[in-house]
């Protein structure tokens, strides 16, 4: 046993005393509630997160929300170890949004983005299970009239260890329901199992929602229907931040099944978007398809205020020129000026990334009923405890007064972290007196979202005479995600300098320098899957190939040089103020260049770089720190003489510390090669006069099983497991689109400044 | 008036005519199994089979599945249990799930028109399903899997 924790270990009970006493029932019920489990005795709660039936059905409660990453596997595997479940008599319950009851980390207030769940939840997920184990254990020991020693928990099973007696755990509930384990100092210490007995920690685990997902059984957010419930589709404006200035609904009304017509009054100028409803005309009827036919029918006329302005062809030359221009340093390491002065060749690139919307499969959809107490929601969403609050703030009520149940969500990628869509059905369903579910179409996701932000990019960089890196500079411009909350905002903040930019693992150059040009806000920007470490990453990996080109030098042994093995990269001696570190301490979760330079030597080696390629064929690399886990990416491409290309091979190496679900692992990096594959292929919205061009899958492609790698190889590295876990949703994608890029390059000579690559290779 | 079989079951339809299978399965009957994606034929999750042959539902209206048998994804095997759902969850293919629906309506039909598809077959048989979460390599796998049984 090597870890050994006190039970009454409060460190997650934040907030107020009310909240105090309820998650106190994290680690033991409040004595009343014990009572009345006890004269049923058909199930014991030992805490928040685990029930237990007298069959010995053992119910966990998820708290995150499933949108394909595996948590509700991934997050009670951790429980069910410690309590020494049988993983086939587990169910699990997925939890409302309650941050007070069911944010047992007290890190994010159950908000599932940011790949945070693994890295903040397996402490105290394993705690939950041994709290659990000890009550039963405690139970066991009663029954025997035997001390808690004598007793061990064994596959939904404790053993006496005196004669070999055993109970299933279920057999235990009547008494395990009556038991009250003393909280605070009179806590007993609990036993956390060493790393040696886990049986489903670092094991493959199948996704506890297979079976439904494969009959049509699993319920998304436009599957839930309740009583009297009516549908809404709404038109918005085409421009950010638009107002109706009249509408004629008569043709709407005609259509059969539309019962209303109404308007969302536009919000208010002077409230920021944040995730607020931002207005519009509402077709509310009996089924999707007549709500649909009558928002065709609408005829709207739109007054679209100052985003009209926003056109891709004059904006992107702006963010370019801002790029070139420069602004706040933001991280400063030597002379950078002076370094380039002396530098034997001078190298100066631009990259540019266009604007991308999440398209998860699923768009989004709500059901609110406003018109009771609590307000009841049902969404897909991300962030259930953030869809009260402006839910709340919609319908001017307490965010007390509002509950909201997630559904799985068909995907998210960061789109379902904001409720405004909840919003919207809540409001209607005020209005309107009844239910209201509210569908987006696919053209709303498209063209009314949150979008990953446009970028432009300067890299300059120095060589010496040997051809090694002495001098780095990145300027970076786009539209900030604080625009959400500061409409005048101009450059970016912390978090998406954080994001993969001034944390850049270089760490062997001695003259770094990076900087943020401004540029203004005409749409809302969100954060996407990976957000902007996508385009550092890019700029990053494919200027380092540049300048080993330039050096004519092996891009491999220069990355690695660049990169060097210090277990330690400290930014705040390099005047990074306040480096945002995914939200969490940089003595946990350090950045680590040895850890980069052993992932792209790992990637390497399994993919046979080096060796001599075909004609038209290319092997590229990449490597980047996202999320506290480290990534490589090695893409072997094959350019064909019309310039289209395919991509027989993806390695991807990553380092992701302690990991829960190696299978979960493997399937987030094999779809984040996909999903990195529509990025660097596809990904371009542009707008026009301040409206999104674009509008569905023909205009704005995803990879299809014909374009996309089919062979991608998942090498999980071991060599630092024993450090924490770190996330794994979001760093498989940023490396892909540089590695393919670098290894067009290699296949063809043609580099690749500007995404989308587009079906076909210009050569 | 429109009848049609829906998983077996006679039903009978006063509605538009027009109404997309995929909103009379949803918001009519209740089948919320079969998803909207996009709603123009170029996504598949709301893939049915319309006399045993893959439609989308979004695009294909009652009227044209009038007189005829409509499968969708909670019909085609009573128990969850046809080959291609059975290697669907062998390989551990879904992420979200969304999709997964139209990809296994799809690879049934594919692979009952064509029981011995070579991986071009394959793909080609499956380009009309987005899986935004990616899990093509999977789903290739799986219907080479279920093409070995069924
Ligand atoms: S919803 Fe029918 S093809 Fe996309
Ligand atoms: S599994 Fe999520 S879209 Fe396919």
């Amino acid at each position: 046993m090597a870890a050994i924790v006190n039970l009454s270990r409060r460190d997650f009970l934040k907030g107020t005393g009310a909240a105090t006493a309820l998650v106190i029932g994290a680690n033991v019920l409040p004595g009343a509630l014990m009572r009345e489990a006890h004269a049923q005795a058909t199930e014991a709660q030992p805490n928040l997160f685990v029930k237990i039936a007298n069959d010995g059905k053992v119910t966990i409660t998820c708290s995150r929300v499933e949108m394909g990453q595996g948590v509700r596997t991934g997050i009670p595997m951790m429980l069910a170890d410690e309590l020494e479940a049988d993983w086939n008599r587990v169910a699990i319950w997925q939890a409302p949004g309650d941050a007070d009851k069911y944010d047992p980390a007290g890190k994010d207030g159950q908000n599932t983005d940011g790949s945070r769940s693994t890295r903040h939840h397996l402490d105290v997920m394993r705690e939950l299970g041994a709290g659990a184990r000890y009550t039963l254990e405690m139970a066991a020991a009663q029954k025997w009239g035997v001390n808690i020693q004598d007793v061990y928990a064994k596959h939904h099973r404790i053993y006496n260890s005196r004669n070999g007696q055993s109970f299933d755990y279920g057999e235990l509930v009547d008494v395990a329901a009556g038991i009250n384990i003393p909280a605070g100092e009179a806590a007993p210490k609990l036993r956390l199992k060493d790393k040696s007995q886990w049986k489903y920690i670092g094991k493959d685990m199948p996704v506890v929602d297979n079976y439904d997902m494969s009959t049509g059984g699993a319920n998304y957010g436009a599957d839930i229907s309740i009583p009297g419930m009516k549908i809404a589709v709404i038109a918005r404006s085409p421009v950010y931040r638009g107002k109706v200035r009249s509408f004629d609904a008569r043709e709407a009304l005609k259509v059969q099944g539309v019962e209303k017509v109404v308007e969302i009054p536009a919000l208010a100028d002077d409230k920021p978007a944040e995730f607020r409803a931002l207005g519009g005309i509402a077709v509310i009827g009996t089924n999707t398809w007549s709500v649909l036919e009558g928002r065709r029918k609408l005829k709207i006329s739109w007054d679209l205020g100052p985003n009209r302005v926003h056109s891709s062809r004059t904006y992107d030359n702006k963010l370019r020129k801002s790029a070139r221009k420069g602004g706040a340093v933001v991280r400063n390491r030597g002379d950078f000026d002076r370094a380039v002065k002396g530098a034997a060749k001078v190298v100066e690139k631009e990259y540019f990334v266009p604007y991308f919307i999440h398209t998860p499969m699923e768009p989004p959809a709500a059901i609110v009923d406003a018109n009771v107490r609590p307000v009841k929601v049902w969404a897909s969403t991300q962030s259930p405890n953030e869809c009260r609050q402006y839910v709340a703030e919609a319908l001017g009520v307490e965010k007390a007064d509002v509950e909201c149940w997630t559904t799985l969500l068909g995907g998210g990628f960061g789109r379902k972290s904001k409720p405004d869509f909840a919003c919207e059905a809540a409001i209607l369903s005020k209005m309107t007196g009844s239910p209201v579910r509210v569908q987006w179409t696919r053209e709303d996701e498209i063209q009314n979202g949150y979008y990953h932000t446009v970028s432009a990019h300067v890299m300059k960089a120095g060589l010496d005479s040997r051809g090694k890196v002495v001098a780095w500079k990145h300027s970076g411009s786009w539209p900030s995600i604080l625009g959400l909350w500061n409409p005048q905002q101009k450059t970016g903040f912390g978090i998406e300098y954080g994001l993969g930019m001034v944390d850049v693992g270089y760490d062997n150059v001695p003259n770094i320098r990076i900087e943020n040009g401004e540029a203004d806000i005409h749409i809302r920007v969100g954060w996407y899957r990976s957000v902007n470490n996508i385009q550092h990453a890019y700029a990053q990996n494919c200027f380092a190939y540049e300048l080993a080109a330039a050096a004519g030098r092996d891009p491999l042994e220069m990355l690695l040089e660049m990169i060097g093995d210090a277990d330690n990269m400290d930014l705040a001696k390099d005047g990074v103020k306040e480096y945002w570190n995914y939200g969490d301490p940089v003595e946990d979760w350090p950045v680590m260049p040895v850890r980069l330079s052993n992932v792209l030597k790992t990637v390497a080696q399994k993919a046979g770089y080096g060796k001599k390629l075909p004609k038209g064929h290319g092997l590229g690399l990449a490597v980047h720190r996202s999320f506290h886990s480290y990534v490589a990416t090695a893409v072997h491409v094959v350019v064909h003489d019309d310039g289209t290309f395919s991509i027989p091979q993806v390695d991807t190496a990553i380092d992701c510390g302690r990991y829960v679900n190696p299978e979960g692992i493997r399937k987030q990096i094999e779809g984040a090669a996909i999903y990195g594959n529509s990025i660097a292929r596809w990904g371009r919205i542009t707008t026009k006069r301040g409206a999104v061009e674009q509008s569905n899958f023909h205009d704005y492609p995803i990879t299809r099983i014909s374009d996309a790698p089919l062979n991608v190889r998942v090498h999980i590295v071991e060599d630092f497991v024993n450090l924490r876990p770190c996330g794994v949703g979001e760093p498989g994608v940023p490396p892909y689109t540089p590695a393919l890029i670098n290894a067009i390059y290699e296949a063809t000579g043609k580099r690749i400044y500007e995404l989308p690559i587009g079906d076909k290779i210009k050569v | 008036m429109i009848s049609l079989k829906v998983n077996g079951v006679s039903r009978q339809f006063n509605g538009d005519p027009k109404m997309p299978l995929l909103w009379y399965l949803r918001d009519e009957l209740g089948l919320t199994g079969s998803k909207f994606g996009c709603g123009t034929g170029l996504c598949g999750a709301c893939t049915v089979h319309v006399d045993g042959a893959a439609v989308r539902g979004c695009i294909t209206s009652v009227q044209m599945a009038a007189n005829k048998d409509v499968t969708t994804i909670e019909g085609l095997d009573p128990n969850g249990n046809h080959p291609v759902q059975r290697a669907w969850r062998e390989v551990n293919v879904p992420q979200c799930g969304y999709c997964q629906s139209g990809q296994i309506m799809s690879a049934a039909a594919l692979l009952r028109q064509n029981p011995d598809p070579s991986d071009k077959q394959i793909i080609d048989g499956m380009a009309g399903n987005i899986c935004r979460c990616g899990t093509y390599q999977r789903i290739f796998a799986a219907v080479r899997k279920a093409a070995e049984e069924v």
